[in-house]
């Protein structure tokens, strides 16, 4: 089920942020040509925060060892593994909808 | 599909190599037996002259136990003898009447000592007398420790490698020891004749007693114990026990009886094949390739490999080229290389010397067209590994001959990438072996920027750089792929920094997107060469810099450094280390309020609170009320220092005076790579400031040396000393210019040290401090400019500059 995260304004543009669906942690990003993407929170890795990482739109850095993943697809473009992804976009007024699960 | 049968002949080194290198490319292929002439497990023949000599003990040198074999359910018949060979019904059987059919065969039996013809050597029963030894196995080791104790004088027959190591460890059992060589000099094969006469007079220092040019024509003593040796030229030497090492014999009997074709070993074609049986491998010291037969283990480990790659049919097309013979050995204590010939022969040879015979050393090369053909290194081996790689690759030599034999100045080389074992770590930071980088090599990937992205070698701490560059140029044969990219500021903007930098001026790009959006590949934003472009705007631009917060790391987004668990790290200014009960109550409280986990003093004699939530930094700015230590970025760090004039009694300037004054100037400067700073007050240096980026070190009358490129982390280098000057003013001028044009020229990320080793100090020399560029007061008034545009990040505590900029984690309604 798709659920309103956030507003576009509470994330900057070109960063992340982290947020609590209940239990669920999920990291949301905003790219600077306006497109949305979540991921799972923390780096397969070694847990790094995802949110923290640079991103371009394409792909997020982890902020701890530099892996590298898809945020498209999730898969790890310099990494082991791939991360975990949740369907988002961003609706007229500018919210932010993600569906978890 | 079932099993082949691989039968091996022979459970040396050779074998045993085989067998291994068969099981890694393809450990269910075959059902293995292996036969082996001595009732063990294999061990390392090499070390036996450390057995002898008291080094190790028998069980420290198997390769593999016997454990192995059965782990790898190999059949071992250890003890059992393979007299023969049939070929046309493809079995072999064992002289204790163990027979094994084979669909491939591997001879693998090595050789043996080589006994010249001398009366007495046997009993009447045709073994070998008591007191006489082969110096080959176990067994002979044994025998012969054990007749040593009981000795007083041994002779050694043959001068060669072993024979010399049969002496070490008769020596070490306090006997007296006398070698006898035929040849006019010790080490024949890996010596020449100064050489050799050098290494004699080593020896004879260290009490044995060499007889050169000496045919031994009997073993005197009849049917009683040894007595002595007596020469073909009439003379004699008493002695009561013999060793005789004069040189090996392939075994190569079995090939003769199976009907094999056998020259000095048995003749293989370029697979390890047997010329005359597809069926039949041959590897080691009993195989003939191309005329040679080699006795070292190099050789044998290139031929293990082909034949397991050929055999399991991994690559039909492997094949064995022969070796060029490169050594490195250390006999009685004296270090020793050799390669190739020990002679010119040809008249355009041209041979390099140098002897210095009172300390042993000797070093001799030849070199044809540029190539080194031959060398000798004795008693001093610093330059064998450059030079051993350089005779097996056959590649070209400098023009400046002296060092090739001296290390003038040069940082020493490591270990040789050849000598380097697969399972070696390159890269430390991320566990990358040697073995995972030819991986990826032979997977395709022919830069070293592919090969870094694919195994992530070199990203972690970044020290291991250059040599897996080397490592993956090592894998290519030398054809590794130039990627232009290495040389490009960002790899997205095809433009080394000095034209990225004309660009940006030029259009006026003041916002990393900008920089982007007019310059980048398709225009398109690339995550990893952000902050190395914000780094360069802020360079540039100063305060009218147009700060995009996504372009910089976590640590400039919230001006701390995040630790493993996603907290930060704060730490407050504290210059040149010094504080005041005041802070350093203030600072306490903040830890006990905000429950820090981990109170910790830098390294940069600073005070860090580590752990801190990123909700919680803006609150503990705030109540530290102190300014920024900056201990996050690439910038400035900190200034350490001594206590210099105002207590030290050998303090030759206030080094603490200059340090604050340093960090009050260039406080927060983003630069390339961290910039960490010290004073010291006298050339003590207790504040190391000989190994920092930048150190002043006082010398009296207020002049201060000044020294930059030094580094005691992943690197550690003494800094070069780049002038040095009168008074504190002009300190802080040259570290201003040096500072600047750093920032103007180096490499993202590239620190002070590697930057120096790159342009050289002598030009950093011309430009920072004899103005040979014009530059300086365009560099003073740069790096004031930036100094003035500086501000205190922690001051947004009050006013965040992003959304959402020190939350964890957003709660969700609903």
């Amino acid at each position: 089920m798709e659920r309103a995260v956030a507003h576009l304004t509470e994330i900057p543009a070109g960063e992340g942020r982290n947020f609590a669906l209940g239990e669920l942690r999920i990291a949301v990003f905003h790219s600077r040509d306006g497109s949305v993407f979540a991921t799972q929170a923390d780096c397969p890795h070694r847990g790094g925060p995802l949110a923290d990482g640079l991103t371009d739109g394409d792909t997020v850095v982890c902020p701890l060892h530099d892996r590298v993943y898809s945020l498209r697809t999730g898969a790890g473009i310099a990494a082991d593994c791939g991360i975990r992804i949740y369907p988002a976009r961003c609706d007229d007024r500018g919210t932010i909808l993600v569906t978890p699960g | 599909m079932t099993k082949q049968r691989l039968v091996v002949v022979g459970n040396g080194m050779a074998g045993a190599r085989a067998v291994e290198e068969v099981l890694a490319l393809d450990g269910d292929r075959f059902e293995i037996t292996m036969f082996g002439d001595e009732p063990y497990g294999n061990y390392n023949r090499i070390l036996l002259s450390n057995i002898l000599s008291g080094v190790q003990d028998a069980t420290e040198i198997f390769i593999n136990p016997l454990a192995w074999y059965e782990e790898n359910e190999i059949t071992l018949h250890a003890g059992s003898r393979v007299v023969e060979i049939d070929r046309a019904s493809r079995r072999v059987m064992a002289a204790n009447g163990v027979r094994a059919s084979y669909d491939k065969l591997l001879i693998a039996t090595g050789s043996r000592a080589m006994i010249p013809p001398m009366a007495g050597t046997y009993d009447d029963a045709g073994k070998m007398r008591d007191g006489v030894f082969g110096f080959r196995t176990i067994d002979d080791c044994n025998g012969i420790m054990a007749t040593a104790r009981r000795s007083k004088v041994a002779a050694v027959i043959g001068g060669g490698l072993l024979g010399l190591e049969a002496a070490r460890g008769l020596m070490n059992h306090g006997c007296e020891v006398h070698v006898v060589h035929l040849g006019r000099h010790l080490m024949n094969a890996q010596l020449d004749a100064t050489g050799g006469a050098i290494l004699r007079e080593t020896m004879e220092k260290m009490g044995v007693t060499i007889h050169l040019e000496k045919a031994t024509a009997e073993i005197c003593g009849g049917d009683g114990p040894v007595t002595g040796l007596r020469f073909k030229d009439g003379s004699a030497l008493d002695c009561d026990m013999v060793v005789i090492s004069a040189g090996i014999k392939p075994n190569a009997e079995i090939g003769h009886s199976a009907g094999l074709t056998v020259e000095r070993a048995i003749v293989v074609d370029n697979h390890m094949r047997s010329v005359d049986d597809t069926n039949v491998y041959v590897v080691g010291e009993c195989a003939q390739h191309r005329g040679k037969v080699y006795g070292l283990v190099a050789p044998l480990w290139e031929q293990a490999k082909v034949f397991a790659e050929h055999v399991t049919q991994h690559n039909l097309a492997a094949a064995y080229h022969g070796s060029k013979l490169a050594t490195k050995l250390k006999v009685m204590g004296v270090e020793l290389a050799s390669m190739g010939i020990t002679d010119a022969v040809e008249e355009r040879d041209e041979v390099i010397q140098f002897t210095e015979a009172k300390r042993g050393v000797y070093k001799k090369l030849i070199v044809r067209d540029g190539r080194l053909v031959g060398g000798i290194l004795m008693g001093d081996i610093g330059k064998a590994a450059y030079l051993m790689q350089a005779f097996d690759r056959d590649s070209p030599l400098p023009d400046e001959r002296l060092g090739l034999l001296f290390d003038l100045g040069t940082p020493p080389l490591k270990v040789t990438l050849d000598e380097m074992p697969v399972t070696a770590q390159v890269c430390n930071c991320n566990g990358v072996t040697k073995g995972a980088i030819g991986a990826c090599v032979d997977s395709g990937k022919r830069t070293p920027k592919a090969v870094m992205a694919a195994t992530r070698a070199g990203m972690g701490c970044g020290s291991c750089k250059s040599l897996v560059a080397e490592v993956v140029e090592w894998f290519c044969g030398g054809e590794v792929e130039e990627d232009p990219s290495v040389h490009y500021y960002v790899p997205c903007i095809p433009m080394a920094k000095p034209e990225l930098v004309r660009a940006i001026r030029d259009m006026g790009l003041k916002s990393v997107s900008s920089v982007f959006a007019a310059l980048a590949y398709d225009a398109k934003p690339d995550a990893a060469s952000k902050p190395a472009l914000a780094s360069l705007l802020i360079t540039l631009w100063d305060d009218q810099y147009e700060d995009e917060r996504d372009a910089r790391f976590i640590n400039d987004r919230v001006h701390a450094n995040i630790q493993k668990d996603a907290t930060f790290s704060v730490v407050p200014e504290m210059p040149g280390g010094v504080t005041t009960p005041q802070d350093l109550i203030r600072i306490a409280e903040v830890a006990i309020k905000y429950n820090v986990p981990l109170v910790k003093l830098t390294g940069g004699q600073r005070i860090d609170l580590v752990g801190i939530s990123k909700d919680d930094l803006p609150k503990v700015w705030a109540d530290l009320d102190m300014p920024a230590g900056w201990a996050w970025g690439k910038s400035y760090r900190t200034c350490k220092s001594c206590i210099g004039t105002d207590y030290c009694r050998f303090g030759l300037g206030d080094s603490m005076g200059l340090a604050k004054k340093i960090e009050g100037k260039f406080r927060g400067i983003d630069t390339p790579g961290k910039l960490k700073l010290a004073t010291a007050g006298c050339p003590r240096n207790c504040s190391e400031a000989m190994v920092k980026d930048l150190g002043a070190v006082a010398i009296g009358n207020d002049r201060w040396e000044i020294y930059v490129g030094g580094a005691a982390g992943s690197s550690v280098r003494k800094g070069d000393l780049l002038c040095t000057v009168d008074g504190e003013d002009a300190v802080l001028q040259v570290t201003g210019r040096f500072t600047q044009w750093y920032r103007e020229n180096a490499k993202y990320k590239e620190r002070t040290h590697t930057f120096i080793e790159r342009v050289g100090i002598e030009r950093v020399r011309a430009v920072v401090v004899d103005d040979s560029d014009g530059i300086v007061a365009a560099l003073d008034d740069a790096i004031d400019a930036s100094c003035a545009t500086v501000r205190d990040p922690w001051k947004e505590r009050a006013a965040p500059k992003t959304a959402n900029q020190f939350a964890s984690l957003l709660p969700v309604e609903g």
